[in-house]
């Protein structure tokens, strides 16, 4: 679509670099590190998923606007979730 | 058919036919029409039918409660009549109406662009809506009893068929999302060269807000019928406290949507007022920069707010203190709007045809509904009042004395460009008083009745509510009649109004510089705009 | 509003061709991301009451876990991100106007896509002979209900990706136009997004 495109040689490191989170989640996930294992498992999961959007949904070379309407939903995401939490923690 | 023409200037419309958009004739050129007015008038005719459909409901819900104790209906067919009230009006009118009817009709044409972004898509977001309301239809068999909020326990458990109806709803919300995501891709790359955001008309900036939180929003709604139903079909415990669910949650869930949802409905009121006041006072809108932004932040805001519906349910003492807070900042914004649009009327040089009449009984209703919201969002208050009637006055304050008083507005200023014919002043002033007169002694009853105690959908009354409710019930049909003499004078505006000039009205936006009907193409060329849409000045010109 | 020049509209004609190709193509990716938006807010309702009954029910949701397979959930992980690529390297093949290239990955791309659903298929199966269904507890009706619609996504990613494969090999696609390619392509990769959160969420947490 635009000038800057990855090109083959990055989506193929980009997948490599994706094995290889999957397989930290996985062996992470054996070490018994408490609450701390939610953390680390959604931290991986966020790395894998920024690797995915900036370079296999090309948000990289993608405009303002095109960010903006990718961020969004997640603001209300957190939306949702902090609002319905507000009830259901403090009952 | 009367051939008069006005003023002396023959009609015209920029194009070979001067029934415009209208020429094709026969069933198949609008089922597969790609033409965003066409796809717009479908929207408005079905929508409209429902609002008819749901006025019935209305009228035998007042009629039901002329007489406390079990007359006329049984109390189970009451629960039906008041759900299906609120759901047909909600879902398949009052959300719809203004979005996908004019929405769809006013959108590229007040951008200077011959269509929007995705015409299929268009196409596909009314089959849907259609699909929905089969969908919808059939469920009927076993009709609703759970109230249009379909609260759990209840819903997940009730005879009726909630599983098919939650289908049905889910349809509708996609076509809701499609219409949003539309008018979003539209408005940001079709406007016509030298049209920058603040050249737009706000009914612009209006449809843009709502089209953010139809996106958001509907989603949600959409997970949330998907699980009812699957609680009902699969045994899936999510509401279920005795699977270790929460009913509460499929409330949070339900108010997450149907609270931005209200905004949906008023936003593109909002945005039709905002064309017309300035119109018929002859001056500039005041505060164009402050209606524009103050529509984004109630898009925004409404999101923050879904637990002032939850007060009475046994939330958490943060959670009611939070909403209760939040509730007020949304406010604001709209009281900003108020305030400019009396601005822009004083010293203006007012006319009162009927879209000025809507938009007038708009401003004044509003106010009233939105006050009484404020009177709710207090937690201390709305403790007392909350499922009275109270609720109900407010609500329809501000959807109908809102919503649909800016639809007819709408309907008024822009029935000669949809239709090519004017409308009749004669007919129209006196369903207006009609409307006027029997929608404040049908809801402003209610007001009294909820503040003394009345509990809403309820089937029978203590004694002591009679003469209120037949007052009320009263008003309805003042209401209905109206409304019929209105409708009396579309149909005959469609046969036998007076042909229209492309503009009536010496506004200033881009849809009265084509022809009324406007050609299919919108613009034999498109414009390039070199002002905003509000340089009214005075009645000289 | 007055001073309009001359401006000449393009194609009167159709409602097709009324947005110059750039146009187009900015207008589809913005489309596409606003869909995409509301698919976070979908499954979002389904992350919600996950982060809810997991803080009310730990006890459910770690002996829950337990009885996942994970390392078919980690397969499954490691075939759609293959998944992504294969369609990440479709388009980059037909950007270079390379059909055939195009329609062998978007084909690869078909064939991973079923082996995620047929590894699916195969859990579902296990759980339903040990007597784990939608209504055991809160952890499996969540399991079911994500991997579930999930899975529906997939499976419609699957109609997407095959409706496109049939028009490359009718010659609909080439260097100059390929915007439905991409379109399907972020779709996709949004699937694969879910995924790499739910599979940590239930497989791997208790």
């Amino acid at each position: 679509m635009k000038e800057h495109d990855s090109g083959t040689r990055t989506y193929i490191v980009v997948w490599g670099a994706l094995v290889m989170l999957t397989v930290v989640t996985v062996a992470v996930s054996y070490v018994h590190l408490g609450m701390m294992n939610v953390f680390v498992a959604l931290l991986i999961a966020s790395a894998k998923a920024s690797l995915v959007a900036l370079f296999f949904m090309h948000l990289r070379y993608e405009n303002r606007l095109v960010w903006g309407f990718a961020l969004a939903p997640l603001f209300f995401l957190v939306l949702i979730v902090v609002g319905t939490l507000s009830d259901t923690l403090f009952r | 058919m009367r051939e008069t023409t006005w003023n002396g200037e023959k009609p015209q419309n920029g194009s070979a036919s001067p029934r415009g958009y209208l020429e094709s004739k026969g069933v198949w050129a609008w089922v597969y029409t790609l033409d965003h007015k066409r796809i717009g008038v479908m929207y408005m005719y079905t929508t409209l039918f429902f609002f008819l459909a749901g006025g019935v409901f209305a009228l035998l819900i007042r009629i039901k409660l002329l007489f406390p104790g079990q007359h006329i209906f049984t109390n189970q067919t009451y629960n039906v009549l008041f759900t299906m009230h609120g759901a047909l009006m909600i879902f398949l009118f009052v959300i719809p109406a203004i979005p996908s009817g004019l929405g769809n009709f006013f959108i590229p044409l007040h951008i200077g662009a011959r269509d929007v972004a995705f015409p299929r898509i268009n196409l596909m977001s009314y089959w849907v809506f259609v699909a929905g309301i089969v969908v919808i239809l059939f469920s009927l068999v076993r009709p609703m009893d759970t109230g249009w909020t379909f609260y759990t326990p209840y819903s997940a458990r009730t005879a009726a068929d909630v599983t098919t109806l939650s289908f049905g709803i889910f349809l509708i919300g996609m076509s809701s999302i499609l219409t949003g995501l539309n008018f979003l891709v539209t408005i940001h790359k079709l406007r016509a060269p030298g049209m920058t955001w603040h050249r737009m008309p706000l009914f612009i900036w209006s449809m843009y807000a709502t089209s953010i939180i139809q996106v958001l929003a509907t989603p949600v709604v959409g997970i949330t019928f998907l699980l009812l139903a699957m609680e009902r079909v699969l045994g899936v415990g999510f509401f279920d406290p005795a699977k270790g669910g929460d009913p509460i949650l499929f409330q949070h869930f339900f108010w997450f949507y149907s609270h931005p949802v209200v905004y949906v409905m008023i936003l593109p009121a909002m945005g039709i007022i905002s064309e017309i006041v300035p119109a018929f006072s002859r001056k500039p809108i005041f505060g164009y920069k402050a209606i524009a932004y103050s529509s984004m932040a109630i898009a925004v805001f409404g999101f923050f707010v879904w637990g002032h519906h939850m007060f009475v349910t046994g939330m958490s003492g943060t959670a009611v203190i939070l909403f209760s807070l939040l509730t007020y900042s949304v406010a604001i914004p709209t009281a900003i709007k108020v305030f400019n649009w009396i601005a822009t009327m004083y010293r203006g040089s007012i006319t009162f045809e009927s879209p000025m009449l809507y938009a007038l009984t708009f401003i004044f209703l509003f106010v009233i509904g939105g006050l009484t919201g404020m009177y709710l969002g207090a937690l201390g208050a709305d403790i007392h009042v909350h499922d009275t009637y109270f609720i109900v006055a407010h609500f329809h304050y501000t959807m109908v004395g809102g919503t649909v008083m800016g639809l007819l507005a709408g309907l008024h200023y822009w029935f000669p460009k949809m239709t090519g014919r004017m409308l009749s002043e004669k007919m129209g002033r006196p369903a207006w008083l009609l409307i006027f007169i029997g929608f404040n002694v049908t809801f402003f009853t209610q007001f009294i009745l909820g503040f003394e105690g009345m509990p809403r959908r309820y089937a029978e009354y203590p004694a002591q509510y009679q003469a209120l409710n037949i007052l009320s019930t009263v008003g309805s049909w003042i209401l209905a009649t109206g409304i019929l003499i209105m409708f009396a004078n579309f149909v005959r505006g469609l046969f036998r109004g007076a042909l229209a000039p492309p503009n009536p009205w010496k506004a200033l936006s881009l849809e009265w510089e084509t022809g009324s009907p406007p050609a299919t193409e919108n613009f034999e060329e498109i414009p390039t705009v070199t002002d905003w849409p509000y340089g009214y000045a005075g009645r000289q010109t | 509003m007055s001073g309009q020049s001359t401006h000449h509209g393009p194609g009167a004609a159709g409602h097709e061709a009324h947005m110059d190709p750039a146009t187009a193509r900015e207008a589809a990716t913005l489309g596409i991301w606003t869909f995409l938006a509301t698919e976070v807010l979908l499954f979002g309702g389904l992350f919600t009451s996950y982060i809810i009954y997991r803080i009310k029910y730990p006890q459910i949701f770690y002996e829950g876990h337990l009885k996942l397979d994970h390392v078919l959930g980690a397969i499954n992980t490691v075939v759609l991100i293959g998944s992504s690529l294969t369609v990440a390297l479709g388009i980059a093949a037909i950007r270079k106007g390379k059909v055939g290239l195009l329609r062998l990955y978007l084909f690869l791309t078909l064939l991973l896509a079923g082996t995620f659903l047929g590894i699916k298929y195969v859990e579902y199966t296990e759980k339903f002979s040990h007597g784990l269904y939608p209504d055991t507890d809160i952890f499996f009706s969540l399991y079911f209900m994500l991997t579930g619609l999930h899975g529906l996504h997939v499976l419609a990613g699957m109609v997407l990706l095959g409706g496109v494969l049939f028009l490359a090999g009718r010659g609909r696609y080439s260097e100059s136009y390929h915007t439905p390619v991409e379109i399907s392509g972020l779709y996709w990769h949004f699937v694969d997004l879910v995924w790499i959160y739910l599979f940590p969420l239930l497989y791997l947490l208790g």
